[in-house]
């Protein structure tokens, strides 16, 4: 039971800290984007 | 049989669960990176020329995550003496949530990171100077000088005075004058911040065998000192207002803060009470944070210059 739990709570941390990395790796393609546009003078 | 302390318990569990996103904001620093960001967004502000807002908010955000790498491989090498001090312990490391290499590896992608792209979007100016305060930070600060010698923070202080010299050259591709000023304002007031702290953290520091001044030297040395930096801080704190970047507004403000902080440290020299250097402590990032907010209201047109005309920049 006590295994059972320290799982299901491992799993959650590693669920979460792939979100994160997904969410900051799509941050950096969407900056550089608009770097690009910025710098090209488009916007 | 050996006997599993409550500690090592809550450690094991803790380390069965593997570091959580939260442990690596904490590898950041996020306290001390809002002061950084803050000036080095105001050093971008007074900078002369025009950016585009996005990349400025690039260069601020290059500030704030090369600041976080900082953080993240000071934790990672001073987990030994973070393990001892009572502020520090249940930082990630010496809590074992997480491992040392992680810590290590998350500093230096983010480090490498904050200055390609500072270098790629902004110029290379900056984003060599941005390679100059982390490995100021970690080669002279962290590895050099703090467990050696109680000037620690006086050199080491050019670390968290380099972020509104990398905002200025974002902007401007160089290093002016005004710039200059902002980076010897943080190095003056580092000394009497961190001392301040340091007096009632002695203990900690001692047991750590960290060489700050009040462990060396004592608090009536350390006190006094204090009271000649803020005393330094007067002409400094007024440079930006002789150099013409802001108006006299700012000027007289700033003279006010500073006599206010020179008497702070005063008291602190003459009473024993331990709460006086807590309220110095506290009280000078307020003087840091006011100087800064002060110097961009007098340079965005009409706000502070409009309360004095004649005065303004």
């Amino acid at each position: 039971m006590m295994v059972m739990a320290l799982m299901n709570e491992r799993e959650k941390r590693i669920r979460a800290k792939n979100r994160a990395l997904l969410a900051a790796l799509l941050g950096v393609v969407a900056m550089f984007y608009l770097i690009a546009l910025a710098r090209m003078g488009g916007w | 049989m050996s006997q599993v302390t409550a500690a090592e318990l809550a450690r094991r569990e803790a380390s069965a669960f593997g570091p959580g996103v939260g442990d690596y904001l904490e590898l950041l620093k996020p306290r001390v990176m809002s002061l950084v960001v803050f000036t080095g967004f105001v050093g971008l502000y007074l900078a002369p020329g025009r950016l585009h807002p996005l990349l400025a908010a690039v260069a601020v955000l290059c500030i704030a995550v090369a600041a976080g790498a900082s953080g993240a491989i000071n934790m990672w090498y001073e987990r030994d003496i973070d393990a001892l001090m009572e502020r520090t312990r249940n930082r990630p490391l010496p809590a074992g949530r997480m491992a040392p290499g992680e810590a290590l590896g998350f500093g230096c992608v983010l480090a490498g990171a904050a200055v390609m792209v500072m270098g790629l979007a902004l110029n290379w100016a900056a984003a060599a100077l941005l390679a100059l305060t982390i490995a100021f930070y970690v080669f002279v600060y962290t590895i050099g000088l703090k467990r050696r010698t109680p000037q620690n923070i006086v050199i080491g202080g050019a670390a968290g005075a380099f972020p509104p010299l990398v905002g200025w050259a974002a902007a401007t591709g160089d290093v002016g004058w005004p710039a200059l000023a902002l980076f010897a304002l943080i190095f003056f007031w580092t000394p009497p911040h961190f001392w301040a702290l340091s007096l009632y953290r002695a203990g900690d520091y001692a047991r750590a065998g960290v060489p700050m001044l009040p462990v060396v030297a004592g608090p009536a040395e350390t006190k006094k000192q204090m009271l000649l930096y803020t005393l330094v801080l007067w002409p400094v704190s007024l440079a930006p207002a002789l150099l013409h970047v802001t108006g006299w507004v700012y000027g007289v403000a700033a003279l006010a803060l500073s006599m206010l902080f020179t008497a702070l440290a005063a008291t602190v020299l003459r009473s024993d009470d331990a709460r006086w250097p807590k309220r110095m402590f506290g009280f000078s990032i307020l003087y840091l944070f006011l100087l800064f907010l002060l110097m961009a209201l007098d340079r965005a047109p009409g706000i502070l210059s409009g309360l004095a005309p004649g005065f303004g920049a």
